[in-house]
């Protein structure tokens, strides 16, 4: 995976890789189990502060997103069913009620978005994920 | 918690101008911080005051634990400095160069030496004065890191370098930061590159250390708000934070730190039409911040040239 960072942005550089490394795994371009560049490596790489990409994986691991092993690295991890199904539910219920009120405002029609949605998921390349109610 | 480098209310004065104007900072060991501030705001006297080549009119400063009115030899030898415009012997070349500093230096890495100088396809018997800018600054930035210091101090590094230089310089500086427990204070213009390696900054205007926090933290505190206004904008709002209030045409732009709720409703105090908030990139935040009050230039007029000039040919 190629990552990528632009310091003129107003995004931080750790929420820019953050966000990179969250869509590959959403896409399915980072699996499980793949170990991610060492923080020297890709400090070096993208010439950015080695505190940059350590917090960038730090915050990713609270998330559940990656996980360290001692002395290995650090890992992409297995997605977990850790929130209840109905937890789960809620969560995705916020997140699609932001998404539609922008689409409101932005003059999309319900049916609109139905098959806006369709066609964007197809293009996502939705990875799996846990199979789960 | 150490400090590598600790100041209290260090002053320094030329004529009744005050430079360096009580100004107190710490930096952590172990790492980077950023010193921004425009032309003539104090960051090289401050700088040569720590080094010990301007001696100070008040307050207090330690390296490593030492305060700078004593520095033993020891602790010298602790710390590199790289001086604005890398100024080096002219006549010296890279070898003698590298000879003469590390006379001062109980530690030096002369592989490290050689693998920045042949990194930059230099050989150690070119003569200083026949390198380019570019090429000078990387020697000076080998023999600043050949010590293995444990405080590197740059004051503007990167003048006049060009870009894939600055680049070059930064990758070496990354390798430095990599080594646990190296402090790095560095000045400097491009705000991009103390967005990739700085931790800290601190902003110094016209002497004074206006700003000291996490860059992150500079970032997102200076944001700009446009305002748009049905009549006539207020002429000086009164608003907690407020760095500076522009007119601009019929709407004001003012630039705040900060924008909680005590701030949210002064702003709406003043009856805008409109309000539009903006985050800032680090490089906007600096600008906005340190520009000062009045500093829109006024429009330049615009002549309709076609026009002029064949009525002219007309009239000739």
């Amino acid at each position: 995976m190629e990552f990528q960072c632009d310091p003129t942005s107003r995004v931080p550089i750790y929420r820019q890789l953050m966000d990179q490394i969250r869509q590959a795994v959403a896409r399915g371009r980072l699996r499980p189990g793949v170990r991610l560049p060492s923080v020297r490596t890709l400090s070096r790489e993208l010439v950015v502060n080695p505190n940059t990409i350590a917090r960038t994986y730090t915050e990713l691991e609270r998330e559940g997103v990656l996980h360290t092993r001692q002395g290995l690295g650090v890992f992409v991890a297995a997605p977990q069913a850790d929130l209840s199904a109905a937890a789960r539910r809620e969560r995705l219920a916020t997140a699609l009620d932001r998404f539609l009120t922008e689409a409101f405002h932005l003059g999309f029609s319900a049916d609109e978005l139905q098959s806006a949605i369709t066609k964007r998921i197809r293009a996502f390349q939705f990875a799996d994920s846990v199979s789960n109610t | 918690m150490s400090y590598a480098i600790q100041t209290e209310r260090l002053t320094k004065h030329y004529g009744d101008r005050r430079v360096v104007d009580s100004l107190s900072l710490q930096v952590l060991t172990g790492s980077v911080y950023g010193l921004l501030g425009r032309n003539g705001a104090g960051k090289s006297t401050l700088i040569k005051m720590l080094m010990g080549m301007v001696r100070p009119d008040a307050g207090q400063a330690e390296l490593l634990g030492q305060n700078i009115d004593n520095l033993s030899n020891c602790t010298r030898a602790r710390i590199a400095y790289l001086a604005e415009g890398h100024p080096l012997y002219g006549w010296m070349s890279i070898d003698d160069a590298a000879r003469f500093t590390r006379s001062f230096y109980p530690r030096w890495n002369d592989k490290l030496f050689s693998q920045i100088i042949e990194h930059f396809e230099l050989s150690r018997c070119q003569k200083y004065r026949r390198l380019s800018r570019g090429q000078q600054a990387q020697v000076s930035l080998a023999l600043a890191v050949a010590p293995e210091p444990e405080l590197l101090i740059l004051d503007d590094p990167t003048l006049g370098l060009d870009t894939v230089v600055r680049r070059d310089f930064l990758e070496s500086l990354i390798q430095i930061i990599q080594r646990q427990g190296h402090t790095i204070l560095f000045s400097s213009h491009i705000l991009s590159d103390v967005e990739r390696v700085a931790e800290r900054v601190g902003v110094m205007v016209n002497g004074v250390l206006r700003v000291d926090c996490p860059t992150d933290t500079f970032r997102e505190q200076v944001r700009k708000l446009v305002l748009e206004f049905s009549g006539h904008p207020p002429e000086s709002p009164k608003i907690p934070g407020l760095v500076s209030c522009r007119q601009a045409g019929a709407g004001l732009e003012l630039v705040l730190v900060g924008y909680d709720d005590a701030q949210r409703e002064a702003v709406e105090a003043l009856d805008p039409r409109s309000i539009a908030v903006l985050d800032l990139n680090l490089e906007d935040a600096f600008i906005e911040y340190t520009r000062g009050p009045r500093r829109s230039l006024p429009s330049f007029a615009m002549e309709n040239d076609d026009a002029q000039s064949t009525r002219d040919q007309g009239a000739a």
